[in-house]
């Protein structure tokens, strides 16, 4: 059990760290950073070497954007599994789905109750 | 005064707050990794009460990007930001932070064009290229399944 949180903590750490890296040593943007680790974890999801992390790391995984990225191939694959040639198309957004709504609808929530300049404090 | 481009690069080199990285990589590190563990809490609890590993992933994240929606609205998730830099960009709180701000940001301009079309800034982007890098890696998996190499 212990182990688990350790390990997410390491991988989960290491993804960021590796973004903090791009960020200092290239002229990688927020918005760049989040679209690469989206991509390259469709790609390292597709290749198969995203898995065997996941099962590993847990949430250390699945909650960085490379583990967004890697619910996308999974979802293709799956798709492409049950209905062909179509699946191609649905998969991805089959498996965003309910990340892409609860961001968009937790959003609009936030715009409508929040002023811009509200503070805690 | 006048000066040259590499004159130039050199004093924005010198200039630019961000090449510590002695400072800013561990805390990316720390921070990074606390969000993941707060997600696998998260994880193990959809687990204790029944559901599969694939809903608890997604339990988890809806569960996160809620946090950080509300940490946005109270500026606190900002606030963290300018500690954490890619610690609090690369997680999926980062991804909902990148949403609402820009929502709230831009509710001024209205509901439709200001709220509306102004959260998608940045999610924008990584829909479309994450959905086109799934839609090529589709069509690789359809053919290489298909057709025997």
């Amino acid at each position: 059990m212990f182990m688990d949180f350790l390990w997410a903590f390491v991988i989960g750490g290491t993804l960021c760290l590796i973004g903090q890296l791009l960020i200092d040593l290239t002229k990688l943007n927020p918005a760049r950073i989040l679209v690469t680790f989206v991509v390259a974890g469709v790609l390292l999801g597709g290749v198969g070497l995203y898995k065997p992390l996941v099962d590993f790391a847990g949430a250390g995984a699945t909650v960085p954007l490379t583990g967004f990225g890697y619910l996308l191939s999974e979802g293709v694959q799956k798709a492409v599994g049950e209905k062909g040639l179509l699946g191609i198309f649905t998969g991805g957004f089959t498996a965003a789905a309910s990340g892409i709504a609860a961001v968009v609808v937790f959003a609009l929530i936030v715009a409508m109750l929040f002023k811009r300049g509200d503070k805690m404090t | 005064m006048k000066i040259t481009n590499q004159e130039y690069n050199e004093m924005l080199k010198a200039s630019s707050p961000n090449t510590k990285l002695h400072m800013t990589l561990p805390k990316a590190f720390i921070i990074g990794g606390f969000i993941c563990v707060i997600g696998e809490v998260f994880l193990k609890l959809y687990e204790r009460y029944g559901a599969g590993r694939e809903t608890a992933a997604m339990l988890t994240s809806i569960t996160l990007i809620a946090v950080s929606a509300i940490l946005t609205g109270f500026k606190l998730y900002d606030k963290i930001a300018k500690h954490a830099g890619a610690g609090t960009i690369v997680p999926i709180t980062g991804f909902a932070n990148a949403v609402v701000a820009p929502a709230l940001e831009f509710k001024t301009e209205g509901f439709i064009l200001g709220v509306g079309a102004k959260m998608f800034i940045i999610a924008g982007p990584v829909i479309v290229y994450g959905i086109a890098a799934s839609v090529f890696y589709g069509l690789i998996y359809y053919i290489s399944g298909t057709v025997p190499v």
